[in-house]
């Protein structure tokens, strides 16, 4: 599942894309970051709307490949940095949280 | 002296006294620049006197006197306060200065108690306020000048530097970047021991509340274990509970140290913090148990699942806690090396 294809898919946007190929093949969808450092599984997805620094930081710690911020969140620019820095996708969807999982589901 | 007055009277609000002598100072100090304070010197120092300005470092309290005052009173400002020259001021503009060599020549031509105004030394070098400490060194070192008199970009006399006022500003700005720079990497060593073992002892301070930071340390401990080629699901459960920790301290004490040892074939992480301590370990253990506040919690933190997630993934576990005094948590881990054919299944 390409970046491209999952944007579409949440009618979202590309803010920072890694160099390559991103390999996904699961989602998690939390906003507590502790569950999501303890459960989500890596190579994924993580739909959620925490739109700081240290949602960066937990991904990398827990190889989760894409951020994908809902209701349009902004992004703060040392958040866009961290994840260019990680080489961590990110993206932001207008959707909620459920309605991001649901379409992001049905690719699957 | 290249850059002297001719002028009896310095009148920095002049045109020519604005040419001659801060024209000059301002000049000569852009090619004083490169080598200013020696190749050798460490570039923490070159910053930093690049870095700071005249300003930061001058003395502001003045002891000046204005041109109808007597020699005589000069002298005894001057030994009264031990320093070596009197700016002569009137209204904020610099006039001249009284220097020791002015005071013998006195004492020697008999005319101690006339007036400053007529035998203060005119010929002078003056520094501007905003112009970096490297500058200053430079002019210390080619004008053999105990002091030089500071003027403002309005011509007025701000203060006065000495070499010792120098000295005294760059002493405490270094002490204060070495603090900085223990606090942010109190040490990382890592190596292969003789028995083919990996060992790594690596300390990483922890701040309370600093959130910018949190994570740091067990993003480094993930990257020195993949680069040695750790098993990729064991390092994971490592960062796991390396990041849990260094949160949990990060929220809930008032700052520790991060630990990461390796040897023998075994991790552990051990944070240790200073306090508050944890009244019920036991319940401070289980799901969702958490002190956390609102802000915290916005972020996402503070769930209650900081201490149960990092004891599912660990090997062995342990906490120690006294109200007061501070909590120590070990996590223990058996460590392998990757083996490319077994990461190929599914975990």
């Amino acid at each position: 599942m390409t970046l491209q294809e999952l944007a579409a898919a949440c009618e979202g946007e590309i803010l920072a894309a890694p160099d390559g190929e991103v390999a996904v093949n699961a989602a998690y969808t939390s906003d507590l970051l502790s569950d999501v450092m303890g459960n989500a599984p890596p190579e994924s997805v993580l739909i959620t709307v925490q739109n700081h620094l240290n949602t960066i930081a937990v991904c990398t710690l827990a190889d989760i490949r894409v951020v994908l911020v809902c209701h349009g969140r902004d992004i703060p620019d040392d958040m866009l940095a961290a994840a260019r820095r990680e080489g961590i996708a990110l993206l932001r969807t207008p959707l909620d949280q459920f309605h991001a999982s649901c379409r992001l589901a049905a690719l699957a | 002296m290249a850059q002297a007055l001719k002028d009896k009277q310095i009148a920095p609000g002049t045109a020519k006294a604005k040419d001659s002598v801060i024209g000059a100072a301002a000049n000569a100090g852009q090619t004083a620049e490169p080598d200013a304070g020696g190749d050798s010197s460490p570039l923490i120092l070159l910053e930093m006197v690049h870095r700071l300005k005249v300003r930061d470092v001058m003395s502001t309290e003045l002891l000046t006197l204005n041109r109808q005052a007597p020699m005589k009173r000069a002298q005894e400002l001057m030994r009264a306060n031990n320093i070596s020259g009197i700016p002569i001021r009137e209204g904020g503009r610099l006039y001249g200065l009284v220097s020791i060599d002015d005071i013998i020549r006195a004492l020697e031509g008999g005319y101690i108690n006339e007036p400053c105004g007529r035998h203060m030394t005119t010929h002078l070098i003056v520094l501007e306020d905003d112009m970096p400490v490297a500058f200053a060194l430079r002019y210390f070192d080619r004008y053999k000048y105990g002091r030089f008199p500071v003027l403002n970009r309005g011509r007025t006399l701000v203060g006065i530097v000495s070499q010792r006022d120098i000295n005294r500003v760059l002493l405490h700005e270094l002490t204060q970047e070495f603090e900085r720079l223990e606090r942010a990497h109190k040490g990382v060593n890592v190596g292969v021991g003789e028995d083919d073992h990996l060992y790594m002892l690596c300390e990483y301070p922890v701040v309370k509340l600093d959130f910018e930071n949190a994570g740091k340390a067990a993003n480094e401990i993930k990257i020195l274990l993949r680069d040695r080629n750790v098993d990729t699901r064991v390092t994971r459960r490592i960062a796991v509970a390396a990041y849990e920790l260094e949160l949990n301290m990060c929220v809930h004490s008032d700052g520790g140290t991060l630990t990461f040892l390796v040897s023998n074939g075994r991790a552990e992480v051990i944070a240790k913090d200073t306090g508050p301590g944890i009244p019920d370990v036991e319940w401070a253990c289980r799901d969702g148990s958490s002190t956390a506040n609102d802000w915290i919690r916005s972020l996402g933190f503070g769930a209650g699942m900081g201490l149960p997630n990092t004891k599912r993934v660990s090997d062995t576990f342990d906490i120690s806690s006294a109200p007061g005094k501070g909590t120590t948590v070990r996590a223990g881990f058996a460590l392998r090396l990757s083996n490319p054919e077994e990461e190929a299944k599914p975990s």
